[in-house]
C-alpha cells in the first residue's frame, strides 16, 4: 500500500468521509428541470435594459469526479497536525494552564482541522454544480381560499358589531393589566431625583476618610472629596475640589464667599452623562495656554472652575454644580450649604427640582 | 450501518425524502456569502464559551475584599461580580482563555453582521421577496449590539461602570418618559440597587440570546424556503445554481466553522482583551482617561462627543436633555433608516417593485450604491469621532479642533462620497472593469516578420 493510499484511509476514518467518492447514479437529468418560462407568468423576470446581461441561459450541472490523491494526503496531514495540537491542549492543561499555550493549541488545532475540512470539501470529494428552481410564491386562487376560510368565522353571527366591540374592550383591558407589573420594576421618579448628603457644616474628607484642610492643596492642584460619614457610591457625594489663585476666580457676585482661600468645590458627576470628572487642566504658562478647566474623560465636556462651573466646550448642557465651601474649626473644609444647582445627568424635571438653599 | 439508521428513521418519521432534499439542497457560491455564516458561527462560539462563564459569574453588587491570586488587587474592596470575573481570569484553569475568546467572539460577531449587512445593501439582496428576512437581520444586529454592551457591563469593572453611567444618562434623556424609564431599569437612581445586576444577567445570558437564536432560526428557514440569492454569472432569476449541501458544501461550511472557532481561540489565547485587573473595580466617583468601549459602541460615543451642548428647555421643563441627540436619536435614525430602507429605496426609485433572485453588483445600480456608501461613511465618520481623544494623544492636534473637523466632515463628506461613488459606479458599469483587476486590454509585440502579435488578450473578458 502506498503512503497515499494509507492516508486516504486515515482521512476516511478520521473525517467520516467514507464512500464519498462512490457515485451511485447520475442525477443530472432529474435536477435540471426548469419549468417552462412561457407557460408561467412570473413577475420576477421581465426584460429591462439593466438586465440585458442577465442570461436566461444557466450553465448545465457539472460533476467532477477526478481523484486528487495529493489533496487527500494534505487533508490527512492537516488532520494529524490538528490532533497533535489538541493533544497539546490536554497536556498543557494538565501541566501548566498557561493561557497563551492553551489558546495556541486549541486555536491552531481548530484552524488546521477547519482547513482540512474545507480542503476536503473543495478537492477530495466530488465537485458538483447543481441547479434548483427559485419558487415564485403567490397563488391568487389559494389566497382567495384562505380568505374564504377566514371569513367563514363570521357566518351565522348576528350581533357582530357588539361582539367585536366587546372583544376590543377585553383586549385593551387585558393589555393594560398585563403591562402594569412593569411599574413594579422600580420606584417613581420624584420631584427631586438626586438627593445629596451635603448640607451646611458637613465636613469634607478625602478618599481615605481624612479631613481636607486649607493646607491640603496648593494652587493648581485638585482632589476628590466626600461628605464625612456618607456613602461614596451615592452620586450626590463626590466632589472635585480645586485650588486656584484667588485672583484667578471669576465667580458670580452671589458666590463670592463660596471659595475660601481659592478652594472651589464642584459635584464630580458630569452633568452630561454622569461620568466622574477626573481631569483637571491647569495652565503652566498663562500667556499661551487656555485657563483652568475641569474635563470629563467620557465625552470631554469642559467646565470652568473659576467661573461657577460654566460649560466651556463639549456636549454638557448644564454647568457643573458648585458646592459652597467654608473653613471650619482646625482649618477643615466644610460645606457652607447644598449645591447651587441640581447635580447629575439631565432628565425632564432636572431644572424644576427645588434647589437646595445654600448659605 | 448507514442503511439501517436511514431505514429506521424513514420507517418511523418518513425521513428519507426530507433528508434527500436536504443533502441535495443547493448553495450558490460566492465569497461574500460567507459573512453571514461567520456571524452565525461566532454566535455558536459565544453560546459555548458563555455557558462556561455562567458557571462562575455572580451577578451581585455586594462588597467584599478581594482574596484571589492576583496580588496587586488583594484586599481591595470590590463587588462580588467583579471578584467572580477576577476568579475566572486568574483562578479557573483555562478561564481567562474562555473569557477572552468570548469577548473576541462578540467583537468579531458584530463585525461579521455589519459586513453581511453591507453586502446585502450593496447587492440589493433585501429586495422583494426578501424584505422580511432583511428586517430580521437588522433586528439581530440591534440585539447583538445590546447583548455585547450588557456583556461587558456585567463585569462591574471601571469601564463597565462608566459605560452604564452613560447608558443611564441616555435613558434619563429620553423626552418625557426617560426619567421613569431609567428608574424602572436601574430600580432607582444610578448606580442602582442589588436587583440591577441580576436583571442585566438574565437579559444577557437568557432573554437576548434566546431572541437572537429564534430570529436566527427564522432567518435560516426563510433562506431555505426562498433559496439564497446569487450573482447572474451562475444562475438566472428562475434557476439557482451551486454546490449541493452534501458533500461539498457541508465540508466547506464545517471547515469555516472550525477556522472561525480556531481564530477566535487564537485571539483569546494570544491577544489580550479587556484586562479588567488593570481598570479595577468601579465606583461612581472613579473614571479614567482614554477609556474606549468595544468597537460596536464607538459610534454612540462619537455621536455623544460631536453634539453641541444643546438642551431644549420649555418653561423650566427640560424637554430634550443633551445626551438624547447622540445617544438615542442618532442610533434611532440609523436603525430607522435601515428598517425603512427597502421602502425608501422603492419610494425614491432606486429599486423597482419586482421580485429579484439575482443580485446586483454594486455598480449595476450606481445611485443606490452611492446612497448606501454615503450612509456608511456618515456612520463611520461619527464612529471615528469616538476616537478623537486617542488621536489627540498620538498627534497633539487639539481636541476642540478635531471635534469641529468631524462635525463638518460628518455633514459634508457623505455628500461628496455620494457623487464620487455614483460616478465611479457609472464608469465601471460602462467599461465593465473590475476595480481591483482593472486592466483588460491586450498586449501586442512586434514579431520578426515586422507584424504585430497578440501576446495577451484580455479585451473580451469582463471582470
Amino acid at each position: 500500500m502506498t503512503p497515499g493510499g494509507l492516508f486516504s484511509r486515515v482521512v476516511a476514518a478520521l473525517g467520516g468521509l467514507s464512500g464519498l467518492r462512490r457515485r451511485r447514479y447520475d442525477r443530472q437529468a432529474e435536477l435540471h428541470q426548469v419549468s417552462d418560462p412561457a407557460g408561467k407568468k412570473s413577475d420576477a423576470v421581465r426584460a429591462s435594459d439593466e438586465e440585458t446581461r442577465r442570461r436566461e441561459f444557466v450553465p448545465p450541472p457539472e460533476l467532477d469526479e477526478t481523484p486528487d490523491p495529493r489533496a487527500e494526503l494534505v487533508v490527512a496531514l492537516l488532520l494529524i497536525a490538528a490532533s497533535v495540537a489538541f493533544v497539546g491542549f490536554v497536556v498543557f492543561y494538565v501541566v501548566s494552564e498557561d493561557t497563551q499555550l492553551l489558546g495556541l493549541c486549541i486555536g491552531l488545532g481548530l484552524v488546521l482541522a477547519g482547513v482540512a475540512s474545507a480542503l476536503a470539501g473543495k478537492r477530495v470529494v466530488i465537485q458538483e454544480k447543481l441547479t434548483d428552481e427559485y419558487k415564485d410564491y403567490g397563488d391568487r386562487e389559494e389566497q382567495i381560499q384562505v380568505e374564504d376560510h377566514l371569513v367563514e368565522g363570521k357566518v351565522g353571527v348576528t350581533r357582530r358589531k357588539l361582539l367585536f366591540s366587546s372583544l376590543a374592550a377585553v383586549g385593551a383591558a387585558l393589555g393594560a393589566a398585563a403591562v402594569m407589573p412593569i411599574a413594579s420594576l422600580g420606584p417613581r421618579v420624584g420631584e427631586k431625583v438626586y438627593e445629596t448628603p451635603w448640607s451646611a457644616g458637613k465636613k469634607v474628607v478625602d478618599e481615605t476618610g481624612k479631613p481636607i484642610t486649607v493646607e491640603t492643596l496648593s494652587a493648581g492642584e485638585f482632589i476628590t472629596g466626600f461628605p464625612a460619614g456618607a456613602s461614596k457610591d451615592d452620586i450626590g457625594s463626590p466632589l472635585v475640589i480645586v485650588r486656584l489663585e484667588t485672583d484667578e476666580l471669576e465667580l458670580p457676585a452671589d458666590r463670592a464667599e463660596s471659595a475660601p482661600g481659592g478652594y472651589v468645590a464642584y459635584s464630580k458627576i458630569c452633568t452630561h452623562a454622569g461620568c466622574a470628572i477626573s481631569l483637571f487642566r491647569y495652565p503652566t504658562f498663562d500667556e499661551t495656554q487656555p485657563g483652568p478647566a475641569l474635563v470629563c474623560p467620557c465625552h470631554y465636556s469642559t467646565f470652568n472652575p473659576a467661573d461657577g462651573g460654566k460649560v466651556l466646550f463639549g456636549p454638557a448642557g448644564r454647568p457643573l454644580p458648585q458646592l459652597p465651601l467654608r473653613v471650619g474649626s482646625g482649618g477643615v473644609l466644610e460645606a457652607a450649604g447644598g449645591f447651587y444647582e441640581p447635580i447629575g445627568p439631565s432628565y425632564g424635571g432636572i431644572r424644576e427640582a427645588p434647589g437646595e438653599q445654600p448659605l | 450501518m448507514i442503511r439501517r439508521t436511514i431505514g429506521a428513521l424513514d420507517e418511523r418519521l418518513g425521513a428519507a425524502s426530507p433528508l434527500k432534499r436536504t443533502l441535495r439542497y443547493v448553495f450558490p457560491d460566492h465569497w461574500t456569502f460567507m459573512l453571514g455564516e461567520i456571524a452565525m458561527y461566532c454566535f455558536a462560539i459565544l453560546v459555548i464559551t458563555g455557558i462556561f462563564l455562567t458557571f462562575w459569574y455572580v451577578p451581585s453588587d455586594a462588597k467584599l475584599h478581594y482574596a484571589g491570586s492576583y496580588v496587586p488587587l488583594q484586599g481591595t474592596s470590590m463587588s462580588e461580580s467583579f471578584a467572580s470575573v477576577m476568579h475566572i481570569s486568574f483562578d479557573v484553569p483555562a478561564g481567562l482563555l474562555i473569557r477572552q475568546t468570548h469577548h473576541w467572539a462578540a467583537d468579531v460577531f458584530i463585525v461579521a453582521i455589519v459586513l453581511h449587512l453591507v453586502r446585502i445593501l450593496l447587492t440589493g439582496a433585501y429586495r422583494k421577496p426578501r424584505e422580511l428576512n432583511y428586517w430580521l437581520g437588522v433586528t439581530m444586529l440591534g440585539l447583538a449590539i445590546l447583548e455585547g454592551f450588557l456583556g461587558y457591563s456585567l463585569v462591574d469593572d471601571l469601564l463597565s461602570g462608566m459605560g452604564l453611567a452613560i447608558a443611564y444618562a441616555v435613558a434619563m434623556s429620553i423626552p418625557f418618559v426617560g426619567g421613569q424609564f431609567a428608574f424602572l431599569v436601574w430600580n432607582g437612581e444610578f448606580p442602582g440597587t442589588s436587583s440591577f445586576l441580576p436583571r442585566l444577567e438574565i437579559l444577557h445570558v437568557f432573554l437576548i440570546p434566546m431572541a437572537i437564536a429564534t430570529l436566527l432560526a427564522l432567518h435560516l428557514a426563510q433562506v431555505v424556503r426562498q433559496h439564497h440569492t446569487q450573482f447572474p454569472e451562475e444562475g438566472s432569476e428562475r434557476v439557482v445554481r451551486g454546490t449541493p449541501a452534501w458533500p461539498g458544501y457541508a465540508l466547506r461550511s464545517v471547515g469555516l466553522f472550525l477556522v472561525v472557532a480556531g481564530v477566535l481561540f487564537l485571539l483569546g489565547g494570544l491577544v489580550q482583551i479587556n484586562p479588567i485587573w488593570e481598570w479595577g473595580p468601579y465606583a461612581p466617583y472613579l473614571s479614567t482617561n482614554g477609556a474606549q468601549p468595544d468597537w460596536y459602541v464607538g459610534w454612540l460615543i462619537g455621536a455623544l462627543r460631536l453634539m453641541p451642548p444643546l438642551e431644549i428647555v420649555i418653561g423650566g421643563y427640560t424637554v430634550v436633555p443633551s445626551p438624547f441627540w447622540g445617544g438615542a436619536l442618532f442610533p434611532g435614525i440609523v436603525f430607522g433608516a435601515l428598517y425603512a430602507w427597502p421602502a425608501l429605496a422603492r419610494r425614491f426609485h432606486l429599486d423597482d417593485r419586482r421580485k429579484h433572485n439575482l443580485l446586483d453588483r454594486p455598480r449595476d445600480n450606481p445611485r443606490r450604491t452611492a446612497v448606501v456608501v454615503a450612509f456608511l461613511v456618515w456612520v463611520f465618520t461619527v464612529f471615528a469621532a469616538g476616537a478623537t481623544d486617542r488621536f489627540y494623544f498620538r498627534s497633539f492636534i487639539s481636541y476642540e479642533g478635531q471635534v469641529w473637523f468631524f462635525r463638518a466632515f460628518a455633514l459634508l463628506v457623505p455628500l461628496l462620497v455620494y457623487f464620487v461613488t455614483k460616478r465611479v459606479c457609472e464608469e465601471l458599469r460602462a467599461r465593465e472593469e473590475h476595480p481591483l483587476r482593472s486592466w483588460n486590454g491586450s498586449l501586442i509585440e512586434r514579431n520578426q516578420a515586422r507584424g504585430f502579435e497578440k501576446i495577451v488578450d484580455r479585451s473580451d473578458q469582463s471582470n
